[in-house]
Protein backbone atom coordinates (compact mmCIF):
# COMPACT_ATOMS: atom_id res chain seq x y z
CA UNK A 1 0.00 0.00 0.00
CA UNK A 2 1.29 3.45 -0.85
CA UNK A 3 1.19 6.20 1.73
CA UNK A 4 -1.50 8.90 1.74
CA UNK A 5 1.16 11.58 1.47
CA UNK A 6 4.58 11.05 -0.01
CA UNK A 7 7.13 13.84 -0.07
CA UNK A 8 10.29 13.21 -2.06
CA UNK A 9 13.33 15.48 -2.02
CA UNK A 10 11.15 18.57 -1.55
CA UNK A 11 12.92 21.89 -1.99
CA UNK A 12 11.46 25.35 -1.37
CA UNK A 13 13.24 28.64 -1.85
CA UNK A 14 12.43 32.26 -1.03
CA UNK A 15 14.30 34.00 -3.81
CA UNK A 16 17.85 32.71 -3.56
CA UNK A 17 17.52 31.45 -0.03
CA UNK A 18 16.56 27.81 0.21
CA UNK A 19 14.38 27.23 3.27
CA UNK A 20 13.68 23.56 2.66
CA UNK A 21 16.66 21.70 1.25
CA UNK A 22 15.45 18.37 -0.02
CA UNK A 23 13.33 16.55 2.54
CA UNK A 24 11.53 13.21 2.15
CA UNK A 25 8.91 11.68 4.41
CA UNK A 26 5.55 10.03 4.16
CA UNK A 27 2.27 9.87 6.07
CA UNK A 28 0.20 6.68 6.09
CA UNK A 29 -3.57 6.85 6.41
CA UNK A 30 -4.59 6.88 10.08
CA UNK A 31 -1.17 7.98 11.31
CA UNK A 32 -0.15 11.04 13.24
CA UNK A 33 3.19 12.27 11.93
CA UNK A 34 5.00 15.20 13.48
CA UNK A 35 7.70 17.57 12.27
CA UNK A 36 9.59 19.11 15.14
CA UNK A 37 12.45 21.55 15.24
CA UNK A 38 13.41 25.07 16.18
CA UNK A 39 12.23 28.30 14.61
CA UNK A 40 13.40 28.64 11.03
CA UNK A 41 13.91 24.91 10.54
CA UNK A 42 11.50 24.98 7.58
CA UNK A 43 8.49 23.25 9.17
CA UNK A 44 5.93 25.93 8.36
CA UNK A 45 7.42 26.40 4.90
CA UNK A 46 6.94 22.68 4.31
CA UNK A 47 3.25 22.80 5.27
CA UNK A 48 2.62 25.96 3.23
CA UNK A 49 4.14 24.22 0.23
CA UNK A 50 2.04 21.09 0.72
CA UNK A 51 -1.14 23.18 0.77
CA UNK A 52 -0.10 25.10 -2.33
CA UNK A 53 0.51 28.55 -0.81
CA UNK A 54 4.18 28.27 -1.78
CA UNK A 55 5.63 26.77 -4.94
CA UNK A 56 8.29 24.09 -4.52
CA UNK A 57 11.57 24.70 -6.34
CA UNK A 58 12.20 20.98 -6.63
CA UNK A 59 11.09 17.53 -5.60
CA UNK A 60 7.79 15.74 -5.69
CA UNK A 61 4.62 15.66 -3.60
CA UNK A 62 2.20 12.78 -4.06
CA UNK A 63 -1.10 13.04 -2.24
CA UNK A 64 -3.53 10.17 -2.48
CA UNK A 65 -1.62 9.01 -5.55
CA UNK A 66 -1.80 12.36 -7.34
CA UNK A 67 1.09 14.80 -7.84
CA UNK A 68 0.38 18.16 -6.16
CA UNK A 69 3.09 20.15 -7.89
CA UNK A 70 1.67 23.18 -9.67
CA UNK A 71 -1.89 22.80 -8.37
CA UNK A 72 -3.17 26.10 -6.89
CA UNK A 73 -4.01 26.17 -3.18
CA UNK A 74 -7.76 26.53 -3.64
CA UNK A 75 -7.86 23.27 -5.60
CA UNK A 76 -5.69 21.31 -3.20
CA UNK A 77 -8.22 21.52 -0.38
CA UNK A 78 -10.74 19.91 -2.73
CA UNK A 79 -8.45 16.87 -2.92
CA UNK A 80 -8.75 16.36 0.84
CA UNK A 81 -5.81 18.22 2.31
CA UNK A 82 -6.79 20.73 5.02
CA UNK A 83 -4.37 23.17 6.60
CA UNK A 84 -4.84 24.90 9.95
CA UNK A 85 -2.18 27.58 9.60
CA UNK A 86 0.37 28.87 12.06
CA UNK A 87 -0.99 31.81 14.02
CA UNK A 88 -4.54 30.42 13.62
CA UNK A 89 -5.66 32.93 10.96
CA UNK A 90 -9.35 32.80 11.71
CA UNK A 91 -11.44 35.43 9.88
CA UNK A 92 -11.72 37.97 12.71
CA UNK A 93 -14.73 39.96 11.51
CA UNK A 94 -16.86 36.95 10.63
CA UNK A 95 -18.75 35.02 13.27
CA UNK A 96 -17.69 31.63 14.54
CA UNK A 97 -20.53 29.99 12.61
CA UNK A 98 -19.47 31.81 9.43
CA UNK A 99 -15.86 30.75 9.92
CA UNK A 100 -16.94 27.13 10.18
CA UNK A 101 -19.15 27.49 7.10
CA UNK A 102 -16.14 28.78 5.16
CA UNK A 103 -14.28 25.63 6.12
CA UNK A 104 -16.95 23.78 4.16
CA UNK A 105 -16.81 26.26 1.25
CA UNK A 106 -16.46 23.59 -1.44
CA UNK A 107 -19.08 21.23 -0.03
CA UNK A 108 -22.64 21.24 -1.28
CA UNK A 109 -24.26 18.70 1.08
CA UNK A 110 -26.16 21.06 3.35
CA UNK A 111 -27.28 18.40 5.81
CA UNK A 112 -23.77 17.01 6.09
CA UNK A 113 -22.32 20.47 6.69
CA UNK A 114 -24.89 21.09 9.41
CA UNK A 115 -23.92 17.79 11.03
CA UNK A 116 -20.23 18.67 10.94
CA UNK A 117 -20.86 22.14 12.40
CA UNK A 118 -22.63 20.38 15.25
CA UNK A 119 -19.68 17.99 15.58
CA UNK A 120 -17.31 20.98 15.88
CA UNK A 121 -19.53 22.40 18.63
CA UNK A 122 -19.49 19.02 20.39
CA UNK A 123 -15.71 18.87 20.13
CA UNK A 124 -15.37 22.47 21.36
CA UNK A 125 -18.51 23.46 23.33
CA UNK A 126 -17.27 27.04 23.80
CA UNK A 127 -17.58 27.58 20.03
CA UNK A 128 -21.21 26.53 20.13
CA UNK A 129 -21.96 28.92 22.96
CA UNK A 130 -20.43 31.82 21.05
CA UNK A 131 -21.44 30.89 17.50
CA UNK A 132 -22.88 34.35 16.71
CA UNK A 133 -19.85 36.21 18.05
CA UNK A 134 -17.14 37.74 15.84
CA UNK A 135 -14.21 35.32 15.81
CA UNK A 136 -11.77 38.15 16.55
CA UNK A 137 -13.23 38.45 20.06
CA UNK A 138 -12.17 34.92 21.03
CA UNK A 139 -9.13 34.19 23.19
CA UNK A 140 -6.07 32.66 21.58
CA UNK A 141 -6.95 29.15 22.65
CA UNK A 142 -10.54 29.50 21.45
CA UNK A 143 -9.28 30.82 18.12
CA UNK A 144 -7.08 27.74 17.85
CA UNK A 145 -10.10 25.54 18.46
CA UNK A 146 -11.96 27.43 15.74
CA UNK A 147 -9.06 27.06 13.32
CA UNK A 148 -8.99 23.31 13.91
CA UNK A 149 -12.76 23.00 13.72
CA UNK A 150 -12.75 24.99 10.49
CA UNK A 151 -10.07 22.79 8.93
CA UNK A 152 -12.09 19.68 9.84
CA UNK A 153 -15.14 21.12 8.06
CA UNK A 154 -13.72 20.17 4.66
CA UNK A 155 -13.78 16.49 5.70
CA UNK A 156 -10.07 16.17 4.97
CA UNK A 157 -8.22 12.94 4.32
CA UNK A 158 -5.21 14.63 5.88
CA UNK A 159 -5.33 17.38 8.50
CA UNK A 160 -2.23 19.58 8.75
CA UNK A 161 -1.88 21.47 12.03
CA UNK A 162 0.79 24.13 12.27
CA UNK A 163 1.86 25.01 15.82
CA UNK A 164 -1.54 24.49 17.43
CA UNK A 165 -0.09 25.07 20.91
CA UNK A 166 1.75 28.29 20.08
CA UNK A 167 1.18 31.06 22.60
CA UNK A 168 -1.39 29.13 24.63
CA UNK A 169 -1.66 28.77 28.38
CA UNK A 170 -0.62 25.34 29.73
CA UNK A 171 -4.25 24.42 30.39
CA UNK A 172 -5.36 25.43 26.90
CA UNK A 173 -2.40 23.60 25.40
CA UNK A 174 -3.41 20.48 27.31
CA UNK A 175 -6.92 20.79 25.91
CA UNK A 176 -5.67 21.16 22.32
CA UNK A 177 -3.37 18.16 22.66
CA UNK A 178 -6.19 16.08 24.12
CA UNK A 179 -8.30 17.01 21.12
CA UNK A 180 -5.58 15.82 18.76
CA UNK A 181 -5.52 12.49 20.62
CA UNK A 182 -9.31 12.34 20.26
CA UNK A 183 -9.11 13.04 16.54
CA UNK A 184 -6.43 10.39 16.17
CA UNK A 185 -8.58 7.86 17.99
CA UNK A 186 -11.39 8.68 15.55
CA UNK A 187 -9.07 7.74 12.70
CA UNK A 188 -8.06 11.21 11.45
CA UNK A 189 -4.73 11.34 9.66
CA UNK A 190 -2.69 14.25 10.97
CA UNK A 191 0.53 15.98 10.03
CA UNK A 192 1.48 18.01 13.08
CA UNK A 193 4.11 20.72 13.23
CA UNK A 194 5.10 21.67 16.76
CA UNK A 195 7.77 23.42 18.72
CA UNK A 196 6.55 21.65 21.81
CA UNK A 197 8.45 18.46 20.99
CA UNK A 198 7.49 16.64 24.19
CA UNK A 199 3.78 16.95 23.53
CA UNK A 200 4.03 16.24 19.82
CA UNK A 201 6.26 13.18 20.11
CA UNK A 202 4.23 11.60 22.88
CA UNK A 203 1.17 11.35 20.64
CA UNK A 204 2.83 10.80 17.24
CA UNK A 205 3.34 7.52 15.42
CA UNK A 206 6.22 8.95 13.44
CA UNK A 207 8.42 11.95 14.05
CA UNK A 208 10.96 13.86 12.00
CA UNK A 209 13.41 16.35 13.42
CA UNK A 210 14.12 19.30 11.13
CA UNK A 211 17.16 21.55 11.30
CA UNK A 212 17.84 24.40 8.85
CA UNK A 213 15.79 22.92 6.05
CA UNK A 214 16.74 19.28 6.42
CA UNK A 215 15.40 16.25 8.23
CA UNK A 216 18.24 15.22 10.53
CA UNK A 217 16.56 12.44 12.45
CA UNK A 218 13.48 10.25 11.98
CA UNK A 219 11.85 7.60 14.09
CA UNK A 220 8.72 6.56 15.91
CA UNK A 221 7.35 8.98 18.47
CA UNK A 222 8.55 6.98 21.52
CA UNK A 223 12.00 6.37 19.97
CA UNK A 224 12.59 10.07 19.39
CA UNK A 225 11.20 10.92 22.78
CA UNK A 226 13.90 8.74 24.32
CA UNK A 227 16.67 9.71 21.91
CA UNK A 228 19.47 11.41 23.75
CA UNK A 229 20.23 14.07 21.15
CA UNK A 230 16.54 14.97 20.87
CA UNK A 231 16.24 15.21 24.62
CA UNK A 232 19.23 17.53 24.76
CA UNK A 233 18.26 19.75 21.85
CA UNK A 234 14.48 19.96 22.13
CA UNK A 235 13.34 18.79 25.51
CA UNK A 236 15.62 21.06 27.48
CA UNK A 237 17.60 18.37 29.23
CA UNK A 238 21.33 18.21 29.66
CA UNK B 1 -38.34 81.14 1.57
CA UNK B 2 -36.23 78.60 3.39
CA UNK B 3 -33.98 77.04 0.79
CA UNK B 4 -32.30 74.54 3.11
CA UNK B 5 -34.40 71.52 2.02
CA UNK B 6 -33.50 72.22 -1.60
CA UNK B 7 -29.80 72.46 -0.79
CA UNK B 8 -29.95 69.22 1.18
CA UNK B 9 -31.64 67.45 -1.72
CA UNK B 10 -29.02 68.74 -4.16
CA UNK B 11 -26.26 67.62 -1.83
CA UNK B 12 -27.83 64.23 -1.35
CA UNK B 13 -28.10 63.63 -5.10
CA UNK B 14 -24.49 64.70 -5.64
CA UNK B 15 -23.42 62.55 -2.70
CA UNK B 16 -25.25 59.50 -4.03
CA UNK B 17 -23.34 59.91 -7.29
CA UNK B 18 -20.00 60.15 -5.44
CA UNK B 19 -20.92 57.18 -3.28
CA UNK B 20 -21.75 54.98 -6.25
CA UNK B 21 -18.35 55.64 -7.81
CA UNK B 22 -16.61 55.38 -4.44
CA UNK B 23 -17.78 51.76 -4.12
CA UNK B 24 -15.30 50.88 -6.87
CA UNK B 25 -12.35 52.35 -5.00
CA UNK B 26 -13.32 50.87 -1.69
CA UNK B 27 -14.05 47.31 -2.88
CA UNK B 28 -10.79 46.99 -4.76
CA UNK B 29 -8.85 48.54 -1.89
CA UNK B 30 -10.60 46.31 0.64
CA UNK B 31 -9.48 43.19 -1.19
CA UNK B 32 -6.11 43.93 -2.78
CA UNK B 33 -5.06 47.15 -0.97
CA UNK B 34 -4.70 48.89 -4.32
CA UNK B 35 -5.91 52.42 -5.00
CA UNK B 36 -7.21 51.98 -8.53
CA UNK B 37 -6.62 55.52 -9.76
CA UNK B 38 -7.91 54.47 -13.18
CA UNK B 39 -11.40 54.03 -11.70
CA UNK B 40 -12.42 57.55 -12.73
CA UNK B 41 -11.70 56.52 -16.32
CA UNK B 42 -13.68 53.30 -15.83
CA UNK B 43 -16.57 55.60 -14.91
CA UNK B 44 -15.95 57.67 -18.06
CA UNK B 45 -15.84 54.56 -20.24
CA UNK B 46 -19.14 53.46 -18.70
CA UNK B 47 -20.52 56.75 -19.99
CA UNK B 48 -19.20 56.15 -23.49
CA UNK B 49 -20.51 52.59 -23.49
CA UNK B 50 -23.92 53.99 -22.62
CA UNK B 51 -23.59 56.63 -25.35
CA UNK B 52 -22.72 53.97 -27.92
CA UNK B 53 -25.79 51.98 -26.91
CA UNK B 54 -27.98 55.08 -27.16
CA UNK B 55 -26.68 55.90 -30.65
CA UNK B 56 -27.26 52.32 -31.80
CA UNK B 57 -30.94 52.44 -30.86
CA UNK B 58 -33.48 53.77 -33.38
CA UNK B 59 -34.34 57.41 -32.65
CA UNK B 60 -37.68 57.86 -31.02
CA UNK B 61 -37.29 54.84 -28.76
CA UNK B 62 -38.92 55.51 -25.39
CA UNK B 63 -36.60 56.64 -22.60
CA UNK B 64 -38.05 53.86 -20.47
CA UNK B 65 -36.34 51.45 -22.84
CA UNK B 66 -33.33 53.55 -23.75
CA UNK B 67 -32.06 54.22 -20.23
CA UNK B 68 -32.01 50.63 -18.94
CA UNK B 69 -30.27 49.57 -22.14
CA UNK B 70 -27.78 52.41 -21.73
CA UNK B 71 -26.98 51.21 -18.22
CA UNK B 72 -26.44 47.68 -19.49
CA UNK B 73 -24.30 48.85 -22.43
CA UNK B 74 -22.30 51.13 -20.17
CA UNK B 75 -21.75 48.38 -17.64
CA UNK B 76 -20.58 45.95 -20.32
CA UNK B 77 -17.98 48.48 -21.48
CA UNK B 78 -16.78 49.47 -18.00
CA UNK B 79 -16.67 45.91 -16.67
CA UNK B 80 -14.77 44.71 -19.74
CA UNK B 81 -12.15 47.43 -19.38
CA UNK B 82 -11.86 47.08 -15.58
CA UNK B 83 -11.43 43.30 -15.65
CA UNK B 84 -8.94 43.55 -18.50
CA UNK B 85 -7.00 46.12 -16.49
CA UNK B 86 -6.99 43.77 -13.52
CA UNK B 87 -5.85 40.82 -15.60
CA UNK B 88 -3.16 42.48 -17.67
CA UNK B 89 -2.01 45.51 -15.67
CA UNK B 90 -2.51 44.76 -11.97
CA UNK B 91 -2.36 40.98 -11.59
CA UNK B 92 1.21 40.68 -12.92
CA UNK B 93 2.22 43.22 -10.26
CA UNK B 94 0.63 41.45 -7.32
CA UNK B 95 3.35 40.99 -4.75
CA UNK B 96 5.39 43.85 -6.23
CA UNK B 97 6.12 46.89 -4.05
CA UNK B 98 2.94 48.94 -3.61
CA UNK B 99 4.27 51.87 -5.58
CA UNK B 100 4.39 49.81 -8.80
CA UNK B 101 0.65 49.14 -9.15
CA UNK B 102 -0.11 52.68 -8.01
CA UNK B 103 2.00 54.21 -10.78
CA UNK B 104 0.50 51.69 -13.20
CA UNK B 105 -2.98 52.85 -12.22
CA UNK B 106 -2.08 56.48 -12.90
CA UNK B 107 -0.54 55.52 -16.24
CA UNK B 108 -3.55 53.44 -17.15
CA UNK B 109 -5.81 56.35 -16.34
CA UNK B 110 -3.97 58.56 -18.84
CA UNK B 111 -3.92 55.81 -21.48
CA UNK B 112 -7.68 55.21 -21.20
CA UNK B 113 -8.44 58.92 -21.42
CA UNK B 114 -6.26 59.35 -24.48
CA UNK B 115 -7.66 56.26 -26.18
CA UNK B 116 -11.19 57.61 -25.89
CA UNK B 117 -10.05 61.08 -26.94
CA UNK B 118 -8.18 59.71 -29.93
CA UNK B 119 -10.40 56.91 -31.17
CA UNK B 120 -13.99 57.45 -30.07
CA UNK B 121 -15.80 59.34 -32.86
CA UNK B 122 -15.99 63.07 -32.11
CA UNK B 123 -14.88 62.57 -28.52
CA UNK B 124 -12.61 65.61 -28.73
CA UNK B 125 -15.66 67.67 -27.85
CA UNK B 126 -18.48 66.82 -25.44
CA UNK B 127 -21.02 64.31 -26.76
CA UNK B 128 -24.73 64.69 -26.11
CA UNK B 129 -26.78 62.35 -23.98
CA UNK B 130 -30.54 61.90 -24.49
CA UNK B 131 -32.67 64.82 -23.35
CA UNK B 132 -33.85 63.96 -19.87
CA UNK B 133 -34.75 67.28 -18.28
CA UNK B 134 -38.50 67.49 -18.12
CA UNK B 135 -40.58 68.96 -15.40
CA UNK B 136 -39.19 68.69 -11.88
CA UNK B 137 -41.08 66.82 -9.21
CA UNK B 138 -42.52 69.18 -6.66
CA UNK B 139 -42.18 67.70 -3.19
CA UNK B 140 -42.88 70.85 -1.12
CA UNK B 141 -43.15 74.52 -1.99
CA UNK B 142 -39.47 74.91 -1.27
CA UNK B 143 -38.27 71.52 -2.55
CA UNK B 144 -38.20 70.51 -6.18
CA UNK B 145 -36.50 67.38 -7.36
CA UNK B 146 -35.07 67.33 -10.86
CA UNK B 147 -35.64 64.15 -12.81
CA UNK B 148 -31.91 63.35 -12.97
CA UNK B 149 -31.61 63.82 -9.20
CA UNK B 150 -34.60 61.59 -8.58
CA UNK B 151 -33.00 59.02 -10.88
CA UNK B 152 -29.78 58.77 -8.85
CA UNK B 153 -31.60 59.04 -5.51
CA UNK B 154 -33.61 55.94 -6.40
CA UNK B 155 -30.87 53.92 -8.11
CA UNK B 156 -27.99 54.49 -5.68
CA UNK B 157 -29.78 53.11 -2.60
CA UNK B 158 -31.06 50.17 -4.65
CA UNK B 159 -27.54 49.35 -5.82
CA UNK B 160 -26.20 49.64 -2.27
CA UNK B 161 -28.94 47.44 -0.87
CA UNK B 162 -28.29 44.79 -3.51
CA UNK B 163 -24.55 44.92 -2.83
CA UNK B 164 -25.05 44.76 0.93
CA UNK B 165 -27.25 41.67 0.59
CA UNK B 166 -24.84 40.07 -1.83
CA UNK B 167 -21.82 40.55 0.42
CA UNK B 168 -23.58 39.51 3.62
CA UNK B 169 -25.72 36.62 2.40
CA UNK B 170 -24.37 34.99 -0.74
CA UNK B 171 -21.67 32.36 -0.94
CA UNK B 172 -19.55 34.59 -3.18
CA UNK B 173 -20.09 37.51 -0.82
CA UNK B 174 -18.87 35.45 2.11
CA UNK B 175 -15.86 34.43 0.04
CA UNK B 176 -15.26 38.10 -0.71
CA UNK B 177 -15.22 39.00 2.98
CA UNK B 178 -12.86 36.13 3.70
CA UNK B 179 -10.52 37.21 0.91
CA UNK B 180 -10.51 40.79 2.19
CA UNK B 181 -9.69 39.68 5.73
CA UNK B 182 -7.03 37.08 4.97
CA UNK B 183 -6.33 36.13 1.34
CA UNK B 184 -3.96 33.21 1.98
CA UNK B 185 -6.31 31.58 4.46
CA UNK B 186 -9.21 32.15 2.04
CA UNK B 187 -7.29 30.02 -0.47
CA UNK B 188 -6.96 27.30 2.16
CA UNK B 189 -10.76 27.23 2.34
CA UNK B 190 -10.90 26.48 -1.38
CA UNK B 191 -11.74 30.03 -2.45
CA UNK B 192 -10.39 31.04 -5.84
CA UNK B 193 -9.17 34.45 -4.73
CA UNK B 194 -8.26 35.52 -8.27
CA UNK B 195 -11.90 35.15 -9.22
CA UNK B 196 -12.98 37.15 -6.15
CA UNK B 197 -10.61 39.98 -7.10
CA UNK B 198 -12.03 40.08 -10.64
CA UNK B 199 -15.50 40.19 -9.10
CA UNK B 200 -14.58 43.20 -6.95
CA UNK B 201 -13.30 45.08 -9.99
CA UNK B 202 -16.42 44.12 -11.98
CA UNK B 203 -18.92 45.24 -9.32
CA UNK B 204 -17.13 48.57 -8.89
CA UNK B 205 -17.12 49.08 -12.66
CA UNK B 206 -20.81 48.26 -13.03
CA UNK B 207 -21.69 50.76 -10.29
CA UNK B 208 -19.51 53.34 -12.00
CA UNK B 209 -21.46 52.78 -15.22
CA UNK B 210 -24.75 53.44 -13.41
CA UNK B 211 -23.22 56.63 -12.01
CA UNK B 212 -22.00 57.64 -15.47
CA UNK B 213 -25.48 57.30 -16.97
CA UNK B 214 -26.93 59.34 -14.11
CA UNK B 215 -24.24 61.98 -14.53
CA UNK B 216 -24.71 62.17 -18.32
CA UNK B 217 -28.47 62.49 -18.01
CA UNK B 218 -28.03 65.26 -15.46
CA UNK B 219 -25.48 67.27 -17.48
CA UNK B 220 -26.94 66.38 -20.87
CA UNK B 221 -23.49 65.42 -22.12
CA UNK B 222 -20.34 63.46 -21.36
CA UNK B 223 -16.69 64.01 -22.24
CA UNK B 224 -13.43 62.09 -22.11
CA UNK B 225 -12.12 64.10 -19.13
CA UNK B 226 -15.08 63.72 -16.84
CA UNK B 227 -13.51 60.82 -14.91
CA UNK B 228 -10.70 62.91 -13.51
CA UNK B 229 -12.42 65.24 -11.06
CA UNK B 230 -15.31 62.89 -10.32
CA UNK B 231 -12.88 60.06 -9.72
CA UNK B 232 -10.90 62.23 -7.35
CA UNK B 233 -14.05 63.28 -5.50
CA UNK B 234 -15.28 59.70 -5.25
CA UNK B 235 -11.87 58.62 -3.98
CA UNK B 236 -12.13 61.39 -1.39
CA UNK B 237 -15.57 60.07 -0.44
CA UNK B 238 -14.18 56.55 -0.05
CA UNK B 239 -11.36 57.77 2.23
CA UNK B 240 -13.75 60.03 4.15
CA UNK B 241 -16.10 57.12 4.85
CA UNK B 242 -13.26 54.69 5.67
CA UNK B 243 -11.72 52.99 2.67
CA UNK B 244 -12.42 49.29 2.49
CA UNK B 245 -15.93 49.68 3.96
CA UNK B 246 -18.75 49.65 1.37
CA UNK B 247 -21.20 51.50 3.61
CA UNK B 248 -18.45 53.97 4.38
CA UNK B 249 -18.22 54.75 0.66
CA UNK B 250 -21.87 55.74 0.56
CA UNK B 251 -21.71 57.67 3.83
CA UNK B 252 -18.55 59.44 2.70
CA UNK B 253 -20.19 60.31 -0.62
CA UNK B 254 -23.26 61.77 1.03
CA UNK B 255 -21.23 63.77 3.57
CA UNK B 256 -19.07 65.13 0.78
CA UNK B 257 -22.05 65.96 -1.43
CA UNK B 258 -23.86 67.74 1.40
CA UNK B 259 -20.73 69.66 2.34
CA UNK B 260 -20.36 70.89 -1.23
CA UNK B 261 -24.00 71.87 -1.62
CA UNK B 262 -24.13 73.65 1.72
CA UNK B 263 -20.83 75.43 1.17
CA UNK B 264 -22.06 76.75 -2.18
CA UNK B 265 -25.21 78.07 -0.58
CA UNK B 266 -24.17 79.28 2.81
CA UNK B 267 -20.47 80.06 3.14
CA UNK B 268 -20.87 83.39 1.40
CA UNK B 269 -23.50 84.43 3.93
CA UNK B 270 -20.98 84.19 6.75
CA UNK B 271 -19.74 87.74 7.41
CA UNK B 272 -16.23 88.24 6.10
CA UNK B 273 -16.29 85.12 3.91
CA UNK B 274 -18.21 86.45 0.92
CA UNK B 275 -15.33 85.74 -1.42
CA UNK B 276 -14.95 82.14 -0.25
CA UNK B 277 -18.47 80.94 -1.11
CA UNK B 278 -20.23 79.94 -4.28
CA UNK B 279 -19.53 77.15 -6.71
CA UNK B 280 -15.93 78.16 -7.36
CA UNK B 281 -14.92 77.24 -3.82
CA UNK B 282 -16.96 74.06 -3.41
CA UNK B 283 -14.02 71.78 -4.21
CA UNK B 284 -11.83 73.59 -1.73
CA UNK B 285 -14.36 73.09 1.05
CA UNK B 286 -14.76 69.44 0.08
CA UNK B 287 -11.04 68.82 0.53
CA UNK B 288 -10.88 70.93 3.70
CA UNK B 289 -13.54 68.64 5.10
CA UNK B 290 -11.44 65.61 4.12
CA UNK B 291 -8.39 67.01 5.89
CA UNK B 292 -10.35 67.82 9.04
CA UNK B 293 -11.96 64.38 9.21
CA UNK B 294 -8.66 62.63 8.63
CA UNK B 295 -7.01 64.68 11.40
CA UNK B 296 -9.68 63.63 13.87
CA UNK B 297 -10.40 60.12 12.55
CA UNK B 298 -7.55 58.90 10.34
CA UNK B 299 -9.39 55.65 9.58
CA UNK B 300 -12.37 57.56 8.13
CA UNK B 301 -15.92 57.80 9.45
CA UNK B 302 -16.76 54.08 9.35
CA UNK B 303 -13.25 52.68 8.97
CA UNK B 304 -11.80 50.11 11.27
CA UNK B 305 -8.67 50.80 13.18
CA UNK B 306 -5.78 49.04 11.53
CA UNK B 307 -5.27 46.96 14.66
CA UNK B 308 -8.65 45.29 14.06
CA UNK B 309 -7.54 44.05 10.69
CA UNK B 310 -4.65 41.96 12.00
Amino acid sequence: MTALLEVEDLRVAYGKIEAVKGISFSVEAGQVVTLIGTNGAGKTTTLRTLSGLLKPSGGRILFDGKPLNGIPAHKIVALGLAHSPEGRHIFPRLTIAENLQLGAFLRTDKAGIEKDVQRAYDLFPILGERRKQAAGTLSGGEQQMLAMGRALMSQPKLLMLDEPSMGLSPIMMQKIMETIVELKAAGTTILLVEQNAQAALSLADQGHVMEVGKIVLSGTGPDLLHDESVRKAYLGED
Amino acid sequence: MNELPQQLANGLALGALYGLIAIGYTMVYGIVQLINFAHGEIFMIGGFGALTTYLALPSGTSLMVVIPLMIIGGAIASVAVATAAERFAYRPLRGAPRLAPLITAIGLSIVLQQLVWGFYPDAKKPRSFPEFHGESFKIFDNLYLQRADAFILVLAPLCMLALGMFVAKSRSGRAMQATAQDPDTAKLMGINTDRIIVMAFAIGAAFAAVAAVAYGLDKGQINFEMGFLLGLKAFTAAVLGGIGNIYGAMVGGVVLGLAEALSIAYIEEIPGMQQLGGGAWANVWAFVLLIVVLLVRPQGLLGERVADRA
